[in-house]
């Protein structure tokens, strides 16, 4: 559209006179906002038309809207766009050196530990404007098959990635810290990133990170929750780390592996990046694993304290056939969760509450059964991954919160579900 | 355990040479030296394998405060503890990997990270680097040793457990998923024998350089609202259910909602 602004005094004095038939289809045409509230006067001073403020609503009657989300019909749709594209591209197509991450990606998604420490590996690369860095990812495939989420869809130029490594194959998956290892090595060799940065979370880039370290005989930041410019320091940067059980905080120069703590920076919020793809020359050398992964144990999820379990089945005032929703938690595999009035009412142990006054549940998918979502219940399902709801109510905060809600009864939905997951596992059974 | 059983246990060829790498704790309220909570874990892994010969090592100096805290790891049962001298400030690695690689035990039981200096957890890592040995961290138990295999239990968070196997010589780290040791009894622990080897030493030059101080209160991320105008801002701070994305299935039949139901659970992988 042209920048130029043309006038039409006739629908400008229809907008003026609200007795006329086209009155309110004139103002929704111009936009109402846009008779000039304010104007830079001939002297530069600041002008207001208080007259030109607000919108007469359907009753005739003039109304302000202070919030400014109606100001200007033809001001929405463009703030609409920007908020659409208000993410920054960048692309770095030479960068001066690269800024390697490891993100744990559980389940085939990004956590916040890595989107923070993405965060911090743009804080690196970013710091010299005219020689820009660039953030590298290497990403083991095998993570993400687990979740059946595709690597596009992670969202890594988003969190702020510029060229990614995605490594294949079935060497990687499980727990395979040699063969990932040999990986990272071979990175090394081929990309000599100026910094390594892992999240330092347990049995993920914890325990990489070290073996990294460890390997290419660099000592480690450990713990790293803070890094600040220093001219003094060989990299260019200090770092903050907590040290001793988390008891006393170390600052040293920043070395070339870190670790860090999450919350060690915020996020990527205004950029987009390419997360071009990039490729190792040589394949990997085979390699002799002498650590064999036999898989996950069946632990007893009753057992599990409710929060750290990764799947809830919740009960709530909805459920009236107990046995029934103990039986497909038994099924499901799920640790058992209730609302304060199944607590209350004897059905569920006090432990078993979830809520401001119970436990503060940090589930990967919380299942709640026949409960409204009061707010107190609500707090304390606020870091579940994914919640999903089975209501007779369709109006209740519970479905307004979940990722999927089923209307319907409780306990003939918890027995279709119950039914089709053992028919699945005998179909499993048969198969094998 | 008293000392006679382990007298028996030591003819045996089966053996399994067990060493436990144990260091000084710190209490986190008072700052007392203490058996370290960690290696006190791995002490009590050791102590429940069945046919080991477990020994006990430690690096650093011995000093009234030490002494104590080490007292407190023979007061599980254990009849004699090595002390490989060492001042304070020195890089123990050296000393370790020297010690570890002449007596070369079949398992080496560390604690993931120290409660003193450092903590950063390296030393496993370094050991097992230097002596070429495959590491496991995070155990929960061993299950079984056979044939040079141990079949090891690996404590995943949410309170999953993985089987892991791996070939010995290996080293292993316990945290706090492996069992909660057992007391430390007096008299043990006053009978029992720090013997004082003497080792090669290595400054740690790097560790004098740092800024060493109390932990300081993490500061708490803000919700950071990104909004233009105070509508939004009022709403951000008033938002009760987020969301809203979430799809709702009216008018299915039981069945209809099973699948779906079903199916996010399959994606998100939490059904065995
Ligand atoms: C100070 C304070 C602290 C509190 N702390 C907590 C807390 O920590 N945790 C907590 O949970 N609560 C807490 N509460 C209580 C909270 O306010 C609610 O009262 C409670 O969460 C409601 O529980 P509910 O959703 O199970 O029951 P209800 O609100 O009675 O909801 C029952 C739901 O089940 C549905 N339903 C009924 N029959 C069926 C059926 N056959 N099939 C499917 N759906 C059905 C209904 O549509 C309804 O939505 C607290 C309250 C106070 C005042």
């Amino acid at each position: 559209m042209s920048e130029i602004i043309r006038r039409d005094p006739r629908k400008e004095w229809i907008a003026r006179n609200r007795l006329h038939p086209d009155h309110l289809s004139v103002l929704a045409e111009l936009g109402e906002g846009t008779a000039a509230t304010e104007w830079m006067g001939p002297n530069g001073v600041i002008r207001r038309n208080p007259h030109a403020v607000g919108f007469v609503g359907p009753n005739g009657v003039k109304r302000i809207d202070r919030s400014g989300a109606q100001q200007g019909g033809h001001a929405a749709p463009g703030a609409a766009a920007q908020a659409k594209e208000s993410r920054r591209q960048v692309t770095i197509d030479e960068p001066a050196f690269l800024v390697a991450v490891v993100p744990d990606l559980p389940g085939g998604r990004l956590s916040s530990h890595d989107r923070d420490l993405l965060g911090l590996a743009r804080q690196l690369a970013d710091a010299d404007g005219e020689r820009p860095g660039a953030v590298l990812a290497v990403v083991f495939a095998g993570q993400e098959r687990e979740g059946g989420a595709e690597l596009e869809a992670v969202g890594l130029g988003d969190a702020g990635v510029d060229r990614l490594i995605a490594l294949d194959g079935d060497a990687f998956d499980g727990y395979a810290p040699e063969a990932r290892l040999a990986a990272l090595s071979a990175v090394e060799d081929a990309f000599a990133p100026r910094h390594w940065l892992l999240p330092d979370s347990k049995l993920g880039g914890a325990d990489l990170g070290r073996r990294l370290a460890a390997r290419l005989r660099e000592r480690p930041a450990t713990s790293v929750w803070q890094i600040e410019p220093d001219e003094t320091a060989a990299l260019g940067w200090r770092c903050t780390g907590r040290g001793a059980a988390g008891t006393s905080d170390i600052q040293r120069a920043l070395p070339r592996v870190v670790l860090a703590l999450a919350e060690c920076a915020e996020p990527v919020a205004e950029t987009r990046h390419a997360a071009q793809a990039l490729a190792l020359a040589q394949p990997l050398p085979p390699l002799l694993a002498r650590i064999e992964d036999l898989g996950p144990v069946a632990v007893d999820p009753a057992g599990v304290a409710l929060s750290e379990a990764e799947f809830i089945l919740s009960a709530g005032n909805g459920v009236k056939d107990w046995e029934g929703f103990h039986h497909a938690a038994e099924v499901l595999g799920a640790t058992e969760g209730a609302s304060r009035v199944a607590v209350d009412d004897g059905f569920m142990p006090r432990d078993r509450q979830v809520g401001a006054t119970g436990t503060w549940v940090t589930a990967r998918v919380y299942l709640a059964v026949g409960i409204s979502g009061a707010i107190q219940h609500l707090q304390g399902i606020q870091s579940c991954d994914k919640v999903v709801a089975i209501n007779l109510d369709p109006g209740c905060d519970m479905i307004k919160r979940a990722d999927l809600a089923v209307i319907g009864d409780a306990a003939s939905i918890l027995a279709a579900l119950v039914e089709k997951v053992q028919r699945q596992r005998e179909e499993k059974r048969d198969a094998a | 355990m008293r000392p006679e059983v382990d007298e028996v246990k030591k003819p045996k060829q089966s053996a399994l040479e067990v060493a436990v790498l144990v260091s000084v704790g710190r209490h986190p309220v008072t700052g007392r030296a203490r058996r370290a909570d960690q290696d006190a874990r791995g002490v009590e892994l050791a102590l429940t394998l069945d046919e080991a010969r477990v020994t006990l090592l430690h690096a650093g100096a011995l000093d009234e405060q030490s002494e104590g805290a080490l007292r407190g790891y023979l007061g599980m049962g254990l009849p004699a503890l090595t002390l490989i001298e060492q001042p304070q400030g020195a890089d123990v690695l050296d000393a370790l990997a020297g010690t570890l690689g002449d007596a070369r035990p079949q398992l080496v039981i560390a604690g993931e990270r120290a409660e003193q200096g450092e903590g950063s957890g390296m030393l496993p890592y370094l050991l097992a680097e230097r002596l070429g040995w495959p590491l496991v961290g995070g155990l929960a138990a061993v299950e079984k040793v056979e044939d040079g295999v141990a079949t090891l239990l690996q404590a995943l968070p949410r309170g999953q457990r993985r089987r892991l196997q791996v070939r010995l010589p290996a080293i292993v780290t316990v945290d706090a998923a492996a069992s909660a040791a057992r007391q430390s009894a007096f008299g043990p622990a006053r009978r029992g024998a720090i013997e004082t080897e003497a080792a090669a030493m290595t400054w740690d030059e790097a560790m004098p350089e740092w800024k060493v101080s109390p932990a300081r209160k993490r500061p708490k991320r803000l919700k950071i609202v990104k909004a233009t105008s105070a509508r939004e801002r009022f709403k951000a701070a008033a938002a009760k259910a987020e969301g809203g994305g979430g799809q709702v299935l009216t008018d299915a039949t039981p069945e209809q909602g099973a699948e779906a139901i079903f199916k996010l659970l399959k994606e998100e992988g939490v059904l065995r």
